[in-house]
């Protein structure tokens, strides 16, 4: 505890000594989404001495940890339970932490049935561009004692506080998991994955690529077993299906992690976020499914502006995740009124910008 | 606020924006909004306006940013916090007219519906399509979907389902200048910060919503639910605290003690265990297999962790009328006391009995009874402090019951609001729950979507003088100067 207080004030002082100098920071845990989003800049503020589980209850559903523990750290803790966190977020890379993952936002296969991070994150300790230390949210699940600025941090990128300690809410594991897959065209993987999730279905995760839809059913092991006679398919050895949904999970997968080659000729991967009833994405490219729909990730060369007014035309929006060269902005730019909010929003958390300053967008 | 601005000539102004009939500005016209469901706060707005489209919104809002005129948005007007209190200078925004449900798509699985449209009727609309809308507060059949935005309302099954925020993928409104704006998408995230995170249970204070995109689910095909008797709170407390770590998470469970079994069950009759202690009710849904293995699976911890008496709903007649007490708790408590006053903190599980048992030394210390549901998954704490509010010694000595009550919960490691929202009732409370600091940075957060602190300013974010005051009395507690004094 003392080392926590102590690393505390340090990452304060930095703080207040780059608000008054106008100094940019950049917030690293272990740098493991250097990738993602705009390029960082500024002094690297490491987050790394802020480490350890600060409390974990199992029947309360919570655990509380500080920023810079490893993930990997911490699922080990809750599987030890039994629990973990149920939106699987992606570990690019062991040193991966918790800060890091809610800043980033990123969730993984599971996400369209059980939920985001944003969902998970109860409370939250931070700096903000002053260097105050403030708690919001807390450890219990229902919380609106003021606004939610908790959920606010995941996603944000670092850029209204340097996460210091999070809560979360964890889920027990469920008892039975299966994998599925049939031999389905684009269109009727799309319109099956439509009709199950309308469907009480203990659905938990899907896919679809190269001709080949992917079904991860979850729950109660009667629940599986009923859905597994009702939907057929193929069912995949665990060891084959953990395989698949972890590569697609921490973008091992060759699709998600385009080659230095592959980049260096344009070649660009793009996410894009859209409704899950968009029919079939007539771009350029290779494409994989995940989502139940709703996310559409593209192997293509093609012009930004292509594939941004794409993802728009079907109600949703593009990020440009892994590209040689990312001028056009990571992502999707904002309506003018929301861009004001942004901007006032980043001056009331961070009045001097210090901190990952354009990390999300320019000017912010 | 723009002292300035003359009645008459706002009056004026509105009528050129709306037809006479959606103004109301007669003291006997307005006094159907003086309150909301918390009937002990109680203000006279300036005037309530009923607007009928989006663009009426819009230029309403225009003319009261120009004139630095408050605006008070309100749906059914059954928040329990008076979040929709009037302003006495402000305009008090109805949106009892936006009514109509734009779309429901079964194939997406979500619906589009104006935010006056009440919380049960998206339900019903969805139910020709096996689909629901999860989020079920106990005042579903009034409380409005714009209502539940503003309070990231919950409900009995949140634990499963989880709450508003969980359930709603985009909000569609106006900024405090009147500009039109939309937080999130119909896709699963949006680009840049996730407002919508922020607006849903921001209590009016950030955006006034007009429409609301939510998810909906799939009906489960079978729900079967467990009423267990315990002989006291602590094995009830336990029992909940088992369940949990079986791994099971039930779609409800939901604690009550025994006076409120007694009054509910004196109000509808739906066969509770009198002689317990405290009542659980445990629900599992879905497939009839998994709801068997899970019934099974709940009934042995329940059993293993004391229960006196178990019994298992067999049909669905049943199930509901084990519900019917717990969803009429607060009319229930209406019927034997002239008053009640419903308290909403959360703390972590493992204290509720602990929490129990400080209610009830209090209850001597303030001589008030008090009768107790708690949404047990959850820690959601509902205390109902009985009392007669004609009587002023009555009504201070509750207000201070319920204080004592929440700040107990802080202590705890707790929120003194789950669901109902800080409104004008808890703005103390927030003194004892945040820093100064943190105060602040909620209030730099409100200017940043309402620079001018115009939409229903005076509520949730308590300002540093009040604390300081609060501080104050906080110290001489039992002995409040000037207890005649309006304390909002």
């Amino acid at each position: 505890m003392e080392d926590t207080s102590a690393a505390l004030r340090r990452l304060a002082d930095r703080v207040r000594a780059a608000a008054s100098d106008g100094a940019a920071l950049e917030i690293r845990g272990g740098g493991t989404k250097r990738f993602y989003g705009e390029a960082p800049r500024g002094e690297t503020l490491l987050t790394t001495d802020l480490v350890g589980i600060s409390s974990y209850e199992p029947t309360e559903l919570v655990v509380t940890v500080r920023a810079g523990t490893p993930l990997a750290e911490l699922e080990a803790v809750l599987a030890a339970r039994g629990q973990c966190l149920a939106f699987e977020p992606p570990r690019f890379a062991p040193q991966g932490t918790v800060g890091g993952m809610v800043a980033a936002g990123l969730s993984g296969p599971a996400r369209a049935s059980v939920g985001a991070v944003r969902d998970f994150v109860l409370g939250v300790s931070l700096l903000n561009g002053r260097g105050e230390y403030l708690t919001f949210g807390g450890q219990v699940m229902k919380n609106v004692a003021g606004y939610d600025v908790s959920r606010l941090q995941a996603g944000a990128w670092g850029i209204l506080g340097l996460l210091c300690e999070v809560s979360l809410k964890v889920l027990p594991v469920r008892p039975a998991t299966l994998t599925l897959s049939w031999a389905r065209d684009e269109a009727a993987a799309l319109a099956d994955l439509l009709r199950w999730s309308a469907q009480p279905l203990p659905l938990h995760a899907s896919s679809w690529l190269d001709g080949r839809l992917c079904l991860r059913l979850a729950g109660a092991s009667a629940a599986v077993e009923e859905a597994r006679t009702l939907l057929g398919g193929t069912a995949l050895i665990p060891e084959e299906a953990a395989r698949w949904w972890d590569g697609l999970r921490d973008h091992a997968h060759e699709f998600l992690q385009p080659d230095a080659q592959a980049l260096a000729q344009g070649d660009c991967l793009w996410r894009l976020s859209v409704p899950a009833k968009t029919p079939a994405l007539a771009l350029p490219g290779r494409q994989l499914i995940e989502w139940g729909g709703s996310l559409r990730w593209w192997r293509t060369a093609a012009p930004a502006e292509g594939v941004r007014a794409a993802a728009a035309a079907a109600g949703g929006h593009a990020t440009l995740v892994r590209a040689a060269d990312k001028t056009c902005g990571a992502f999707a730019p904002l309506a003018p009124a929301l861009l004001r909010i942004h901007q006032d929003l980043k001056t009331a958390f961070d009045p001097t910008h210090v901190l990952n300053p354009g990390r999300l967008y320019a000017g912010l | 606020m723009n002292a300035a601005v003359r009645p008459t000539e706002l009056l004026g102004e509105l009528a050129r924006i709306l037809p006479t009939r959606a103004i109301l500005a007669g003291r006997e016209d307005t006094a159907p909004y003086e309150c909301d469901g918390l009937t002990a706060f109680r203000a006279s707005p300036l005037c309530v306006v009923l607007p009928e489209t989006r663009a009426q919104i819009a230029a309403i809002l225009q003319l009261c940013h120009a004139r630095g005129v408050p605006v008070v948005a309100r749906g059914a007007g059954t928040g329990l916090s008076g979040g929709a209190m009037p302003h006495p200078q402000g305009v008090t925004l109805s949106l009892a007219k936006f009514t109509r449900i734009l779309a429901v798509d079964p194939v997406a699985c979500t619906a589009v519906v104006e935010s006056g449209v009440r919380n049960l009727a998206i339900s019903e609309a969805a139910a020709p399509y096996g689909l629901y809308y999860a989020p079920d507060p106990s005042s579903q059949i009034a409380c409005t979907i714009g209502g539940n935005v503003a309070e990231n309302s919950g409900g009995v099954h949140c634990l499963k389902y989880g709450l508003t925020v969980h359930n709603v993928l985009a909000v569609r409104g106006f900024t405090a200048a009147g500009e039109a704006v939309e937080f999130g998408s119909a896709a699963l995230d949006a680009p840049g910060l996730d407002l919508l995170a922020v607006v849903v249970g921001s209590e009016g204070m950030l955006a006034v919503t007009t429409e609301v995109t939510v998810r909906l689910v799939p009906k489960p095909r079978l729900a079967r639910c467990i009423m267990a008797s315990y002989p006291d709170v602590e094995s009830a407390g336990a029992a909940v605290a088992s369940v949990i770590a079986s791994g099971i998470i039930p779609a409800g469970l939901e604690l009550m003690d025994k006076r409120m079994t007694a009054v509910a069950e004196a109000y509808v009759h739906a066969g509770y265990d009198l002689e317990a202690a405290a009542i659980l009710l445990c629900e599992s849904d879905g497939t009839p297999a998994e709801v068997e293995e899970e019934i099974a699976r709940m009934s042995a911890v329940l059993t293993q962790s004391g229960a006196t008496r178990l019994e298992v709903s067999t049909s669905e007649t049943q199930r509901l009328r084990f519900w019917s007490g717990r969803k009429n708790a607060f009319p229930a408590s209406g019927g034997i006391s002239p008053d009640y006053m419903c308290m909403d903190s959360t703390i972590p599980r493992k204290r509720l009995a602990e929490m129990l048992r400080a209610i009830e030394a209090m209850e001597g210390k303030y001589g008030l009874a008090c009768v107790n549901v708690f949404h047990a998954g959850d820690g959601n704490l509902h205390p109902l402090i009985l009392y007669d509010a004609s009587d002023a010694d009555q009504r201070h000595r509750c207000e201070l019951f319920g204080a004592d009550i929440l700040e107990t919960s802080v202590a705890m490691g707790g929120t003194v609001t789950g669901e109902h929202g800080v409104g004008v009732e808890k703005l103390n409370s927030m003194c004892v729950q945040f820093s100064a600091e943190e105060r602040g940075q909620f209030e730099r957060l409100k200017r940043a979507f309402d620079p001018q602190g115009l939409l229903n300013p005076g509520k949730v974010i308590p300002t540093l003088v009040r604390c300081a005051e609060y501080g104050k009395m906080h110290v001489h507690r039992g002995a409040l100067p000037f207890p005649d004094l309006p304390r909002f």
